[in-house]
């Protein structure tokens, strides 16, 4: 099917370099033409079709009308009256939106369909979708199509669109626990994450610099793990509203709870969990990993886990599992006794998998998939064979084309992100680097390649908090989101920057403090309040 | 303590005895940290005074009963324009951002801190533009119930105002505290600079105000206006309207002269000088939009290619537009300074254009086409020295052997050489600006701000005579990847770290403590409404929001 369509979608690339293709990401099939509809804001409606499975009362389309009615029409009053113009261009005054498969009220998961068609001409203005998660693809994609002449006139071209997700994991990793973001900086991040087709939001919520999620089991994980237990913290209702936003928005929360390492903030909250350090025959007074000898240490696993399969709904859990540190558990006696016991010889690495097997059992057993760092794969870990690894080291062990090989290989999903640290920053136009990663090109099979489920943009915390995290992410997280959206021959970088530079002062129009891919400027600058 | 300049700067010796006398009477009695750099640990200055000394002895302020006053010896009183609205400003930095704890008014009077006495000791330029002699230096004596804050020109006072509203602090009750001190300070250069570059994007004149605050904050004081250059021409002249309406990105992307002159009063106010640049003859393509036949027309196999160069430089018709052109840019810039630029002058298509090749030969030029750029840059230049402003250009102007008036500034931006560079042109007389290490635009992953710190402007070969040329520095943000959605972050507290280069003694080059101090010092920018990003993981008590 992708193959016929591809001819078109390359074919109309170069032919309407115009307005009416200024969409991001690129849809997998698109037909335009220069005929044109007009829209007059003060008319013009979404509606449910009459055989819609989705009618008035489904909160997630309900209110994404709203939304893309204040997006297009927002700053138009809506006592606006617009002159009659000759007729010689037909007006649309209304988008049917016609969901074939009930749901308005679950939540969005790894195997929700995103297809869409979007059908605009004379007869016609329908968006049709399998599911209310497609609807909200197509109207995004509806939104972009729209355009206004410098008279102010709305207007929308005879289009025909079919299109669905190259990869159905299309994330985001934000960084609360190095910098503190406040929750209004997160639900920002998820309207953008949305224009961009993206579906999944990587909370990696805690992690050494603090601890700001507020567990109800262990409150003292805040009160003594976060910056400020008032101020720096997220509630249960933040967390619902995150999670609930989200999923308004066709996206998922997939939350981290990095072990056995990067856990230094939980030690203060819960004594003996951590593992004391020694300096010789005695303590320093300092701590490393999770402590995974201790029965104590499982007990609150399970009970903290518990709590979080519970407050979050997704299927999935992040485990973590990244760059635990051997020098702490090596130095304490007690723990190279329980080595000698267990028979782990010198092998760290088998007592690190022996932690992180305790812990998938238990978080399988609350009915969770889960997804972890790379290392637990390399250090190899027995772990379910639904296991998700999520690849992220660049150049070692291996380069990360080759780590996809090898996970894949071995039978497991992967989730790509080695390429897309935004938190890297560098002089010039590094969107294009992030742009041109191909996922799939590793050598392997068909059955290898289909393990890839998609990928994620990292934005890590070091450097970044509210102050520059908006600039710093978009428009670059919007190239790491076509090349997971669009299909895999979509690459040309002059077509990319000309989309990509229109996109990005969209968002300036939407709001979004989108920073410049090149000198230029937009009809709307970002103002400062 | 060093003084530098243009060969004119002295401290007033007046005001460097007064400072010793009232620090003697005041701290006599105390038990004093008096090395000639000693700050308590607790401070959170920046950049750091010349001399701080403080006492563990804390004074409490009250917001309903604190407030900025004249002494009755004061050269300036509240006619004083420039000091009325530093004090209101500077009130709401101490106070405005907090809230007001209850009950906190209930302190012994003699702890508490109720009045800041300014005094202004010479003529106190109240209604002057800053300019590059302009005297910076104060000292602030902070005891209760009256502190006291003495410069010789309202200059001194600005910069002191931000330095006491730095020693103000909040304890864990929410009352307002302030060490007992004494702080005596003047700067080490007397340029120090931002430049933004308003033409690879268009900067919104809010950007540019916010800006000059945060400038402010780091006792910055000249904002370089690289106002137009290849790209766009938003510089809206009287004289020739058509720059901007042809050459600007579109209509609303231009600064009205209101613009120009909301911006040069918000800098007066705040001390910082506008330094205006019209970069030729090179970075023109925007003014060939609306000024027709001022650029070169390049050629190729000996026609016209239809692609334009740098401005022409045979033709009268372009010394008589350049003159009203710079005519009314003198009229509109009070900076004694206008920045000619000068950089990067393309040769190519001087060279391919044969009515160009024939006036070198004519001139006698041969095939040495630097000898035209000096022929351009020179007439420029007498046109500025004629209409009695001086000029700074771009280093490639002294490389390319123009003849320079004497008191011609140089800016260093090329890193090859750079201090071969700094002796040579402080060894011709020159003064210099440097920027070479500061090109704040070319961003990296980490803690870049310590090899801005790091820099040491005066380590080259040359006498004491030629370091004195060394005027100061600037940071410069280039507009190819900056417009207001990233000016900000990007900018602070990186520059900050330039800011305390230029400001504070040479010696101050501890990269811990200045760490600890500018963390504290970002927060602040951030409480006072800059979004200036982290300098690595942590937290700021109030966190931005963009």
């Amino acid at each position: 099917m992708a193959g016929s369509m591809l001819r078109f979608s390359l074919l109309l690339a170069a032919a309407f370099a115009g307005r009416a293709t200024a969409l991001w990401p690129w849809p997998q099939y698109i037909q335009t033409s220069e005929l044109r509809y007009t829209i007059f804001p003060h008319s013009f409606q979404f509606q449910y079709h009459l055989s819609s499975a989705a009618q008035v009362g489904c909160s997630v389309l309900d209110e994404a009308f709203q939304r893309y009615r204040d997006l297009l029409f927002g700053s138009v009053a809506l006592r606006f009256s617009h002159p009659i113009e000759k007729r010689h261009t037909s007006e649309k005054n209304s988008l049917m939106v016609l969901v074939v498969t009930p749901g308005c009220d679950q939540f969005p998961s790894l195997g929700s369909v995103e297809n869409y068609t979007l059908t605009i001409n004379d007869e016609q203005c329908l968006l049709l979708s399998e599911t209310v998660w497609g609807a909200l693809r197509g109207l995004e994609t509806f939104s972009q199509l729209i355009w206004r002449s410098p008279e102010g006139t709305f207007y929308v071209n005879k289009t025909d669109i079919e299109d669905f997700p190259r990869f159905p994991h299309r994330g985001l990793l934000l960084d609360t626990s190095r910098h503190y973001l406040p929750l209004a900086s997160i639900l920002d991040t998820l309207d953008v994450m949305a224009y961009n087709k993206f579906n999944v939001f990587h909370w990696h919520l805690v992690d050494d610099s603090s601890f700001p999620y507020e567990s109800f089991t262990f409150p003292d994980l805040t009160k003594k793990g976060s910056y400020n237990p008032a101020t720096h913290i997220y509630t249960a209702q933040d967390v619902k509203e995150v999670i609930e936003y989200a999923r308004l928005r066709g996206i998922r929360v997939l939350a981290e709870f990095d072990t056995p390492g990067h856990t230094l903030s939980w030690g203060p909250g819960v004594p003996g969990l951590l593992t004391p350090c020694y300096s010789g025959s005695h303590p320093s007074g300092t701590f490393g990993p999770v402590n995974p000898i201790l029965n104590n240490t499982y007990e609150f696993m399970s009970t903290f886990f518990l709590e979080i399969s519970t407050v979050f709904p997704d299927f999935y859990l992040h485990l973590g599992g990244d760059e635990v540190d051997f020098t702490c558990w090596k130095s304490n006696p007690d723990i190279q006794a329980f080595m000698k016991k267990k028979g782990f010889g010198d092998d760290f690495k088998k007592l690190e998998s022996f932690y992180i097997q305790t812990l998938l059992d238990t978080v399988s057993a609350y009915g969770k998939g889960y997804v972890v760092w790379q290392e637990v794969f390399d250090n190899q870990v027995k772990v379910r064979p639904d296991t998700i690894i999520q690849v992220w080291r660049e150049e070692i062990p291996v380069k990360y084309v080759k780590e996809m090989a090898l996970v894949t290989r071995a039978g497991f999903r992967a989730l790509l992100s080695a390429p897309w640290y935004l938190n890297h920053i560098t002089y010039g136009p590094d969107w294009k680097e992030i742009y041109l990663v191909e996922p799939l090109a590793f050598e392997g099979s068909p059955e290898q390649k289909a393990l890839v489920i998609g990928g994620e943009a990292c934005m890590w915390g070091e450097y970044v908090d509210s102050t520059n995290l908006v600039p710093r992410l978009w428009p670059r997280a919007g190239a790491v989101a076509e090349r997971l959206w669009s299909n895999k021959m979509v690459s040309n970088l002059d077509f990319a920057f000309k989309r990509l530079s229109h996109f990005r002062c969209e968002l300036l129009r939407r709001g979004v403090q989108a920073q410049p891919l090149s000198v230029g400027y937009c009809d709307m600058e970002f103002e400062q309040t | 303590m060093e003084q530098r300049g243009l060969g004119m700067l002295r401290l007033p010796g007046l005001l460097a005895a007064l400072g010793m006398l009232v620090g003697q009477a005041a701290l006599g009695m105390q038990r004093e940290r008096t090395t000639p750099l000693s700050y308590w640990r607790d401070l959170n200055l920046w950049p750091l005074p010349l001399s701080v000394k403080t006492t563990p002895r804390l004074l409490y302020l009250s917001p309903g009963n604190f407030f900025f006053g004249h002494s009755p010896t004061s050269k300036a009183g509240p006619s004083c324009e420039v000091l009325q609205e530093a004090f209101r400003r500077y009130y709401d930095y101490i106070f405005g951002f907090y809230k007001w704890p209850l009950g906190s008014d209930k302190v012994p009077s003699a702890m508490e801190l109720q009045k800041l006495e300014v005094s202004v000791i010479m003529n106190p330029q109240c209604d002057s533009f800053p300019n590059i002699t302009s005297d910076e230096s104060y000292n602030l004596l902070v005891k209760g119930p009256v502190a006291t804050l003495t410069a010789n020109r309202v200059w001194g006072v600005l910069r002191g105002l931000e330095t006491f509203s730095q020693l103000i602090y909040q304890d864990s009750y929410g009352t307002f505290i302030a060490n007992e001190s004494n702080i005596v300070d003047s700067p080490r250069f007397p340029h120090r600079g931002i430049l933004i570059d308003t033409s690879r994007h268009f900067l919104p004149v809010k950007t540019i105000l916010k800006t000059l605050d945060a400038m402010a904050f780091n006792k910055f004081n000249v904002l370089h206006w690289h106002i137009v250059d290849d790209q766009s021409f938003p510089y809206q002249s009287t004289t020739f309207p058509e720059l901007s309406n042809k050459g600007s990105y579109s209509l609303s992307h231009v600064y009205t002269p209101n613009d120009v002159r909301t911006v040069i009063e918000y800098a007066q106010l705040r001390g910082i000088r506008v330094l205006p640049e019209f970069d030729s003859p090179g970075h023109t393509a925007s003014w060939g939009k609306g000024q027709k036949d001022v650029l070169t027309p390049c050629y190729h196999a000996r026609e016209p290619s239809g692609t334009f160069g740098p401005i022409n430089p045979i033709l009268n018709s372009t010394y008589s537009f350049l003159s009203q052109l710079f005519k009314e840019i003198s009229a509109v810039f009070p900076d004694e300074f206008i920045h000619l630029g000068g950089d990067e002058v393309n040769f190519d298509c001087w060279e391919s254009n044969l009515a160009v090749q024939h006036f070198m030969r004519n001139k006698g030029f041969g095939k040495k086409i630097e000898k035209l750029e000096s022929f351009y840059m020179q007439r420029v230049l007498d046109m500025i020295s004629a209409m009695n402003k001086r000029s700074i250009v771009w280093q490639e102007v002294y490389d390319d052997e123009v003849k320079l008036t004497q008191g011609t500034v140089v800016q260093i931006w090329k890193m090859g050489n750079l201090r071969m560079k700094l002796s040579k042109v402080t060894a011709a007389g020159f003064p210099v600006i440097i920027s070479a290490p500061w090109y704040l635009d070319v961003i990296n992953y980490g803690e870049d701000w310590k090899q801005y710190y790091s820099v040491e402007p005066l380590r080259f070969a040359g006498t004491r005579e030629q370091k004195q040329l060394v005027i100061g520095g600037e940071a410069c943000l280039w507009g190819e990847y900056v417009d207001a959605t990233n000016l900000t972050p990007r900018l602070w507290p990186r520059a900050s770290a330039v800011g305390e280069r230029l400001w504070s003694h040479q010696e101050v080059t501890d990269l811990e403590d200045a760490y600890r101090r500018l963390t504290r010092h970002r927060c602040r920018m951030v409480k006072r409404g800059i979004a200036a990003q982290p300098l690595f993981t942590g937290y700021c008590d109030h966190e931005g929001r963009i």
